[in-house]
């Protein structure tokens, strides 16, 4: 199939191959391309101009740039595996299939029904949303689905998962060269020749950086690229470099700590299977050279965003490296020489120059020397004054212009055309400079801001750090390289600096880099709007913008910046930040270094969320921990639910058996024969030194000092602000040996309390943790069947069950597994902890069913166990307190030590705000309507029918029906709620429903005496 | 991202290290009775300097041992790493520790046993 390309030059370009044609879509359409364009240049070459419709007025946008710096030509690119938005198509790289779409356009690019937006924009000032949208707030659901539709960029999938895989890389070098042009390629080459490992990065499909584009300079009396593709191959090359392309640094940390996105595969039509998508590197650096060039700046005047008119240095690279011409009749409006060669290239390839209008009164150069003698008309002092077109540019207004003066001096000219090149001058690409808080320097003489070079870790070279000139970049690059290499070589023998480094000989320069700092062209004319004369294309904010947030008062840059937000659009203002501040300062009356400078944020450029987040998604995002008898659990068809990392058997339904059901006969048959629970995810730490019983006395708030050998305690933590932290059973294994069990979730907390503990506050004590949670098993076996089944599950010889008081512990072996049994409860039955080596978990647990099968034994989930212990009124640290419950609010003041000198949280529970009226306070609640279950965290209500607001006594912690005593329960923390027992409060639900009534009454539902536990 | 000289096991990622914020918040003895005020600078308050800032940090994902750190919170310098009950060695941290407030607090000074004088 050929097609026609129209705006396709004869062959002359080597960075596409004229042999490969490449078919792709964009809009449904199908176009022809090379391999080699980017997508940009594909449908510039077809032309294609219009590409894209505005955030805030759907306005017609095409193609600005020729970079990441591109803030209109916003694609999404649809694979098989994913859809991705927002992608810039100037760095998109064709491939044959490519499917590419235009974003923020309804129902199609040509005719879009939102564009109504810009006949308004009078009605859509900066604020408009702030100032519309503010009242009622009720409201702002309805305004929300509308504007939501009319902004916004381009839509992720939200039904499909990104199926592509990133990966994550870590890596050192000696010196990183950030970007491969001029300055970057001679600075990592003398790095590399020192023997230094270098790694080399840009975010173009090739290096060579504007040497590319700008082919007709000499560098060792030979064109340009020669000595480029030379230095690039040595590069290749040596074994201690890295050179990557298509590969963006985009964070620049502490201490060198550099971030990189390498696109791997997403330029491939048929990527390798094993290879990602992209590979993020996580690099550390002992040096960062920035060579990270320049970004031209656009003009601001009044049409200046429409298809058709682009930066000069873009088109030049269009014509040079792509072999595409935009335009064949172009307007050049200029502050600068650099846009004199552009100039050139278009008349070179064959376009007609109809005129170059420059801002600046005489200035004199040997290019504009040549250019006046090809006959072109060149106007100095004039300025573009507006852009006509509808969907492209078709015609400019011209005058003489008094920058001064800010206005048109002359009559207006009506001038066609369907290019117009901008060149507002350069801006060095000083982001990763400020990454690192590097300071701004204003630059004068080249109307830019430069980096202020201080840091030993970094520093910027080239036309990042505002040189120019080719021969100065080589020199500055050549002279940098060599003193970082040798500073670096005083530490490291690996380096060896040669004496003498070659230093490229350039031409001479050709320009006068001086351009006229015009931040906005301003008119009187009644038909041109200063509404729109755009400053940041992507955000859709105006010079307008800006004034109206001075007048309003905002006089700050970044004031400014977030009323008008402009540069706060996903390219962070690459191309408006500068011309905004210039605005900003001219309105002000300021000076550019008075009024300042916002500051660059990482990422550089949008990286996507998968490439951040890598392999560390799905199953790998967290660990999932499962405990020994995970597989008996699992064949027993139980429901499992998450407690922190744990995977933890919930209940045991049978064939047609409800949730309900389920819960109600497993804590049944515990209360009634025996109940089998797995327990190893309990958080269990060895605490061993001669100094252990001291230092447990310190951190509970009840006596471990006197805690007898064989004997287990109950014990509750507090944090220094007195509030509960954990609490568990701690066991007396030796005079300097207790072995402590927490809560499941809280495991990990604990013990890096205690270890903090122990090596900030209290070094003296000699006392060893070892956290030991996955060195046992637990099997807590419960109910009045209970010590029968035990007694059956062991031999004769090695039976303890006699003469085996609540609270206390004993060895012995169950089926020749050696295991540690304490007598203690958490469900208020008799009950035996089983504790097990990890690896006879599974074991005693299936030894424990087959015995405990004749007695009834059912085995019980953690839902059954909450039901259990919240009959007994058993809190659970995390559920019936929140970092705001003291002791005496669970109303367990028994087991706060009087005696005791001191322990965590002593003085604090002394404060006097603890004991103010009005804390909540832990309670039982009992409904009125039995079979009425109070949703956990709802909140009571003295009355209901009060009117709103209604002052709220409290909420529920834990709620259940209780089968054994066939009523709803539950347990709640409500102000002065020790006081209000037998009051009644109301919980008022959602959606109309009754409020429920409750009683409340003590939180001990079952076996108050604790009869059935001590046996 | 910082990179941080664990004492005991040399530079790492700041990733695999968890700040313990202040140091030298001394613990005051429960022996000394002290008002809920002056108990109050212990418990709750905070410094959050610009500068030079005095923290504890702990090798979380690594020995799990906890350390001091002088660090400028304005540029992120670490300008010394020194052990647990330390004090700060360079003139810097010297001068941060001695002008911290807390050298004179009510709550400190509730730190060390009172000295009794014989009868």
């Amino acid at each position: 199939m050929k097609q026609k390309q129209p705006h396709r030059l004869p062959a002359n370009s080597q960075c596409i191959t004229r042999e490969k044609t490449v078919q792709f879509t964009f809009d449904g359409k199908k176009y022809i391309g090379y391999e080699g364009d980017s997508l940009a240049s594909a449908l510039l070459a077809n032309g294609v101009s219009l590409v894209g419709r505005s955030f805030k007025y759907h306005r017609p946008r095409g193609i600005l740039s020729c970079g990441s710096e591109e803030p209109n030509a916003l694609i999404r690119v649809i694979r098989a595996s994913s859809a991705e938005p927002n992608l810039r198509a100037t760095q998109i790289e064709i491939y044959d299939g490519l499917i590419a779409e235009s974003q923020n356009r309804f129902p199609n690019l040509k005719l879009d029904f939102l564009s109504i937006n810009s006949l308004f924009s009078s009605l859509f000032p900066a604020g408009f949303y702030y100032k519309t949208f503010m009242w009622p707030a009720s409201l702002w659901m309805f305004y929300e689905k509308i504007i939501r539709r009319a902004a916004g960029l381009g839509k992720v999938s939200t039904t499909d998962k990104d199926t592509d895989r990133y990966e994550h890389k870590y890596a050192h070098c000696d010196v990183l060269v950030v970007g491969a042009g001029v300055a970057g390629l001679q600075a990592a080459y003398i790095a590399a020749t020192s023997g230094a490992r270098v790694i080399i990065a840009d975010e173009n499909r090739q290096f060579g950086g504007w040497l590319l584009t700008d082919n007709d300079f000499n560098i060792n009396n030979k064109p340009a690229l020669i000595w480029a593709n030379n230095i690039i191959n040595k590069l290749h090359l040596m074994p201690n470099v890295t050179c990557l392309v298509r590969t963006t640094i985009f964070a620049n940390m502490d201490d060198n700590f550099i971030v990189m996105a390498e696109r791997v595969t997403e330029h491939l039509s048929q990527p390798d299977a094993h290879l990602p998508k992209q590979r993020l590197w996580k690099l550390r650096t002992a040096k960062t050279i920035l060579a990270t060039g320049a970004i031209e700046r656009p003009l601001t005047f009044s049409g200046n965003d429409l298809p058709g008119i682009m930066l000069a240095a873009a088109i030049r690279s269009y014509i040079h490296r792509y072999d595409v011409l935009p335009g064949t009749r172009a307007i050049i409006f200029t502050n600068n020489d650099d846009a004199y060669y552009t100039a050139l290239a278009i008349h070179q390839a064959g376009g007609f120059i109809r005129c170059i209008v420059d801002l600046r009164d005489n200035p004199k150069s040997f290019i504009i020397t040549q250019i006046r003698n090809l006959g072109i008309d060149i106007r100095f002092g004039h300025a573009v004054i507006a852009a006509h077109g509808v969907r492209h540019i078709a015609s400019v207004n011209i005058a003489k212009y008094d920058s001064k003066a800010a206005q048109p001096i002359s009559n207006i000219d009506h001038i066609d055309c369907n290019l117009l090149a901008m060149s507002g001058g350069l801006n060095p690409v000083v982001h990763l400079h400020s990454q690192r808080k590097g300071n701004l320097i204003w630059d004068e003489r080249t109307a830019c801001y430069r980096p202020e070079n201080k840091s030993d870790d970094w520093v910027a070279i080239g036309a990042a750090n505002g040189t120019f000139q080719l021969a100065r970049i080589l020199s500055e690059a050549t002279k940098i390289a060599t003193s970082i290499i040798s500073k670096l070589a005083k530490n490291n023998q690996r380096l060896e600096m040669q004496q003498t480094p070659e230093m490229p000989v350039s031409d001479e320069a050709k320009q006068n880099w001086a351009p006229l700092p015009v931040w906005s062209i301003e008119s009187a004319q009644s038909y041109i709007s200063d509404k729109t004369a755009f400053v940041d294309f992507q955000n859709d904010s105006t010079v307008a913008d800006i004034k109206l947030a001075v007048r309003e008062g905002y006089h700050s840059v970044e004031h400014v910046k977030r009323y008008t937000t402009t540069g706060m659009a996903t390219d962070q203002g690459k191309t408006s930040n500068i011309n905004a501040i210039g605005i900003l300062a001219n309105t002000l009356n300021k000076s550019i270094t008075q009024t300042g400078t916002t500051t660059f944020r990482l990422p550089y450029t949008p990286t996507s969320l998968g490439a951040i987040a890598g392999r560390g998604i799905g199953s790998l995002f967290d660990p999932i921990r499962t405990t020994r008898m995970h597989s008996w659990h699992h064949s027993n068809d139980a429901k499992f639910e998450h407690v922190g990392q744990w995977m933890r058997a919930w209940y045991y339904p049978r064939e047609g058996e409800s949730f309900q059901q389920t819960i109600n006969r497993e804590v049944h048959a515990t209360r009634h024969y025996a109940g089998l629970l797995d327990a190893s995810t309990l958080g269990k730490i060895d605490v061993k030194g001669p100094d252990a019983a001291e230092f447990l006395n310190r951190v509970y708030t009840n006596n471990f000092a006197t805690l007898p050998i064989g004997k287990c305690r109950y014990g509750l933590m507090l944090k220094e602000d007195g509030m509960v932290f954990d609490d568990g059973v701690t066991t007396r294994l030796a005079e300097d040996h207790f072995y402590m069990t927490t809560t499941s979730g809280g495991a990990a907390g604990v013990l890096a309390w205690l270890e903090e503990l122990l090596q900030t506050e209290w070094s003296d004590l000699n006392v060893y943790l070892t956290s030991v949670t996955e060195q046992w098993s637990v099997a807590s076996l419960s109910g009045p069947n209970a010590k029968a089944i035990l007694k059956a599950s062991m031999s004769e010889d090695t039976d303890i069950t006699d003469d085996f008081p609540f609270m206390t512990m004993k060895d012995s072996f169950i089926a020749g597994l050696p295991v540690r049994i304490f007598r203690i409860s958490f469900t208020g039955e008799m009950s035996f902890e089983l504790n097990v080596p990890a690896r006879y978990g599974l074991a005693l647990w299936s030894h424990l069913m087959r015995v405990g099968k004749s007695f009834n034994l059912t085995a019980y989930g953690t839902e059954a166990m909450h039901v259990l212990r919240a009959e007994k009124g058993f809190i659970i640290v995390g559920q019936e307190t929140d970092g705001t419950v003291t002791p005496y609010d669970l109303d367990m003041s028994w087991i706060v030590s009087k005696k005791k000198a001191d322990f965590i949280g002593k003085r604090a529970l002394a404060r006097a705000s603890m004991n103010e009226p009005h804390r909540k306070q832990l309670v039982g609640l009992i409904t009125k309507d039995p079979d009425m279950v109070i949703p956990e965290g709802a909140h009571a209500v003295i009355d209901p029918n009060k009117e709103l607001p209604m002052a709220m006594l409290g909420h529920v912690t834990s709620s259940y029906y209780s089968p054994n005593l066939k009523h709803s329960i539950a347990m709640g923390l409500l102000k002065d709620g020790l006081n209000r027992k037998g009051q009644t409060v109301f919980f008022p639900m959602l959606d109309g429903q009754a409020p429920i009534e409750a009683k409340i009454v003590d939180p001990i539902f079952f076996d108050k005496q604790g009869d059935r536990l001590r046996g | 991202m910082l990179k941080i000289e664990c004492p005991f096991c040399g530079n790492r990622n700041e990733t695999e290290f968890s700040c313990g914020g202040e140091a030298h918040i001394a613990r005051p003895l429960a022996e000394n009775k002290i008002t809920d005020l002056a108990f109050s600078e212990y418990l709750f308050m905070r410094d959050n300097p610009k500068g030079v800032f005095l923290e504890r940090w702990c090798h979380t994902s690594g020995c799990r041992r906890w350390f001091n750190m002088a660090r400028d919170t304005v540029s992120h310098e670490i300008i010394e790493i020194y052990a647990m009950g330390q004090k700060p060695k360079t003139a810097i941290g010297k001068k941060a520790f001695l002008s911290n407030w807390r050298r004179k607090s009510k709550a400190e000074t509730a730190s060390t046993p009172i000295k009794r004088t014989a009868k």
